[in-house]
C-alpha cells in the first residue's frame, strides 16, 4: 500500500498499453489494406467502373418513381389486383415457417448435448443441419421446380428446408441453456424420453422458441417474395413482370413494393407485440 | 455552494421524492438516511441529472443544474461523480480503463473507441489507484476484484474526474463489513484531504452518524429530518424509519429493508413504465 511499487506499476502498465496499441495498429494497417486491394479486385472484375457507375446508382429508383408518380391514380387498382399475390406469398411463408419450425425442434433436440437421445449421434445431426443452412433456398427451389413444375409447393418446400437448419442451431442453443432440473425430476418417475423432453424441456423454452420463429417468418415473407422471380408464383412474380426494363410498367412495380413493404411492417409489429406480451405474460 | 428547491419526482402515479428542499454552503459530508423506497436514491440521481426532476429546481453554484441540456448537461455530470451501490464498472475491462472512464467527458468519441488515452492521464489513473491502495491490481480485469476492490476502483474513476461533487448511492450496502469501512474511510478521507462536497445514501444510522458532518432523514418521499448526526437520537430514528417503539439501535439495515421491498419493487416497475 505503500508508493514505491507504484512506480514500477506505471511503468509496466505503460509498456502494456503501449503493446496493445501497436497490436491494434497493425491490425488496422491489415485491415485497410485488405479491404482498399479487395475494392480493387472487385472493381476490376466488373463490367463497368464502380467509379463511373456509383453517380447512376439513382437513375433507375428515380424512372420508376416518376413514371409511378405520373400514374396515381392507377395505385388503388393496382393494390387490388396484387393483394392475392400478396397473401399466396405469404401463405407460402406461413406453411414453410410452420413445417420448418416443428422439424427444427425435433433437430435441436437430437442435436443438444445432456438432452440428445443418441449422444453419439450429435454431431450428424448437426451437420445435417448445417447441410440445410448452407444450401440457398433458391437454388433448392431451382431444382425443385424442374422437377415438380412451378407454383407454391416447391417454394414452400425450398423454404421449409433452409428453415430446419436455421432455427434448429437457435433452437438448440436455448435448449442448452435449459435447466435439467425439471428433466431428472420428470426421468425419475420413468418417463420415456419423448415425455422428458416434452415436460421437462418444452415448457421451459417454448417463449424462446417462437420468439424466433416469429422473426424467422418474416425472413421467410421476404424469401418467399424472392423465389417468385424464379416461377415459385406469388407477388415476386408480378414484381418481376413489372420491372422488367422498358415495359412502361413501374406504377406496378411501385404498387407492389408499397404492399410489400406494408407487409413487412404488419408482421413487425404484430410479432413484436406478441413476442412482449409472451416474454412477459411468462413471467408475472 | 449547492441549493435545492422544492425539488419533486413522481414516476406515473407515485411520487419518489416530494419537494425536497435543503442547502449546501460548504463542502462537507452529508449522509442521506432513509428506509428503501424513501427516495434516496432518486434524490441522487437527480442531482447528477441521470434522472430527469418533474418540478423544482437544483442550483450549484449559481448554475441552474435542472435546466442544463446536451453537452452543458454531460460537463456537468463530469463535476458530479457517482458511485453505485453495484459498482456499474465496465467489469470486461482492466481496472486502468475503467478509472480512465472518467475523463471520458473532455475525450473525443474517436480516441475512446481506439482506447487512447494520453500518457499523463494513464500515470494519474495509477497514482489515484495507489492512493486507494488497489494499484497492484492495475492490469486485472475489473471483474476479477473482489466487492470491496471493484468499489474502490469506482471511487477512482470519480476522482479521476476531478468533481466538485461526489454522490454515493448506497456505496457500501452490497459489501461486508470489512469492506464497507473501508470504502467509508476512504470517501471520509477523500472529504478530509481534498474538501469535496459528498453526499451518501447510507443505510444504516452508526455509519451515518461516525463518518457525516451532517445527516437528512427522508420519509416516504419527503426531507423529515435535517442536523447534525449528534441530533439524530433513538426518537427521530423511528420517525424516519417508521418504526414503533420496539425499534431498536440493534435493528439491522437488512430487517427494515424486507419489511419495505414489496413497496420499492413498485416504484421500480413505475419508473420502468415511464
Amino acid at each position: 500500500m505503500t508508493q514505491t511499487p507504484a512506480i514500477s506499476i506505471h511503468e509496466d502498465y505503460l509498456a502494456l498499453v503501449r503493446r496493445r496499441r501497436l497490436y491494434g495498429g497493425i491490425l488496422l494497417v491489415v485491415f485497410v489494406a485488405l479491404m482498399a486491394s479487395g475494392f480493387n479486385l472487385a472493381d476490376a472484375r466488373n463490367a463497368g467502373s464502380f467509379r463511373n457507375g456509383f453517380t447512376q446508382i439513382f437513375d433507375f429508383p428515380a424512372d420508376v418513381i416518376g413514371e409511378a408518380s405520373g400514374k396515381l391514380n392507377q395505385l388503388p387498382a393496382h393494390f387490388l389486383r396484387f393483394f392475392p399475390a400478396l397473401v399466396e406469398t405469404i401463405n407460402i411463408a406461413a406453411v414453410s415457417t410452420l413445417i420448418g419450425a416443428s422439424g427444427a425442434v425435433v433437430m435441436s433436440l437430437f442435436a443438444t448435448r445432456g438432452l440428445a437421445l443418441w449422444p453419439r449421434a450429435i454431431p450428424l445431426f448437426r451437420r445435417v443441419m448445417d447441410f440445410t443452412r448452407a444450401m440457398p433456398e433458391i437454388v433448392v427451389a431451382l431444382v425443385l421446380i424442374y422437377v415438380l413444375g412451378g407454383g407454391p409447393v416447391p417454394a414452400m418446400i425450398a423454404i421449409a428446408f433452409h428453415t430446419i437448419g436455421a432455427l434448429g442451431k437457435l433452437f438448440s442453443e436455448v435448449n442448452e441453456n435449459a435447466s435439467l432440473k425439471p428433466v431428472e425430476g420428470v426421468r425419475s418417475v420413468g418417463a420415456s424420453w419423448v415425455q422428458t423432453m416434452w415436460l421437462g424441456i418444452l415448457p421451459q423454452v417454448l417463449p424462446n422458441f417462437l420468439s424466433y420463429t416469429l422473426l424467422r417468418f418474416e425472413i421467410n415473407i421476404r424469401a418467399s417474395a424472392i423465389l417468385g422471380f424464379v416461377g415459385a408464383g406469388g407477388i415476386g412474380y408480378e414484381l418481376k413482370n413489372a420491372i422488367s426494363w422498358g415495359q412502361g410498367k413501374y406504377d406496378e412495380a411501385a404498387a407492389i413494393f408499397i404492399l410489400l413493404f406494408l407487409a413487412i411492417v404488419f408482421f413487425d409489429q404484430m410479432s413484436s407485440v406478441l413476442r412482449n406480451r409472451l416474454t412477459q405474460g411468462g413471467r408475472s | 455552494m449547492l441549493r435545492l428547491d422544492n425539488v419533486t419526482k413522481r414516476f406515473g402515479k407515485n411520487t419518489a421524492v416530494q419537494k425536497a428542499s435543503f442547502v449546501v454552503d460548504k463542502p462537507m459530508m452529508i449522509g442521506i438516511i432513509g428506509r428503501s423506497g424513501a427516495g434516496k436514491s432518486t434524490l441522487l440521481r437527480m442531482l447528477n441529472r441521470l434522472t430527469d426532476a418533474s418540478a423544482g429546481e437544483i442550483t450549484f453554484e449559481g448554475l441552474n443544474v435542472t435546466s442544463l441540456r446536451g453537452a452543458a448537461k454531460r460537463n456537468w455530470q463530469s463535476q458530479c461523480a457517482m458511485i453505485f451501490q453495484q459498482f456499474n464498472l465496465v467489469s470486461r475491462m482492466d481496472v486502468v480503463s475503467n478509472v480512465l472512464h472518467g475523463t471520458l467527458n473532455r475525450r473525443s468519441t474517436f480516441s475512446t473507441m481506439f482506447n487512447l488515452y494520453p500518457d499523463e492521464d494513464i500515470r494519474r489513473a495509477i497514482d489515484i489507484l495507489a492512493r486507494l491502495g488497489i494499484a497492484e491490481h492495475a492490469p486485472k480485469r475489473a471483474e476479477a476484484l473482489s466487492g470491496g476492490q471493484q468499489q474502490r476502483v469506482a471511487i477512482a474513476r470519480a476522482l479521476m474526474q476531478d468533481p466538485k461533487i461526489i454522490l454515493a448511492d448506497e456505496p457500501i450496502a452490497s459489501l461486508d463489513p470489512m469492506n464497507a469501512q473501508v470504502v467509508m474511510d476512504t470517501l471520509r478521507r477523500i472529504q478530509d484531504e481534498d474538501g469535496r462536497l459528498i453526499i451518501a445514501n447510507l443505510h444504516t444510522l452508526d455509519t451515518a452518524r461516525r463518518y457525516c458532518d451532517r445527516v437528512i432523514g427522508m420519509r416516504d418521499g419527503r426531507i423529515v429530518f435535517d442536523g447534525s448526526p449528534q441530533q439524530l437520537t433513538t426518537g427521530v430514528a423511528r420517525d424516519i424509519y417508521g418504526a414503533g417503539a420496539e425499534f431498536s439501535e440493534a435493528a439491522t439495515s437488512t430487517s427494515i429493508e424486507t419489511l419495505e421491498t414489496s413497496r420499492e419493487e413498485l416504484l421500480h416497475e413505475a419508473e420502468a413504465a415511464v
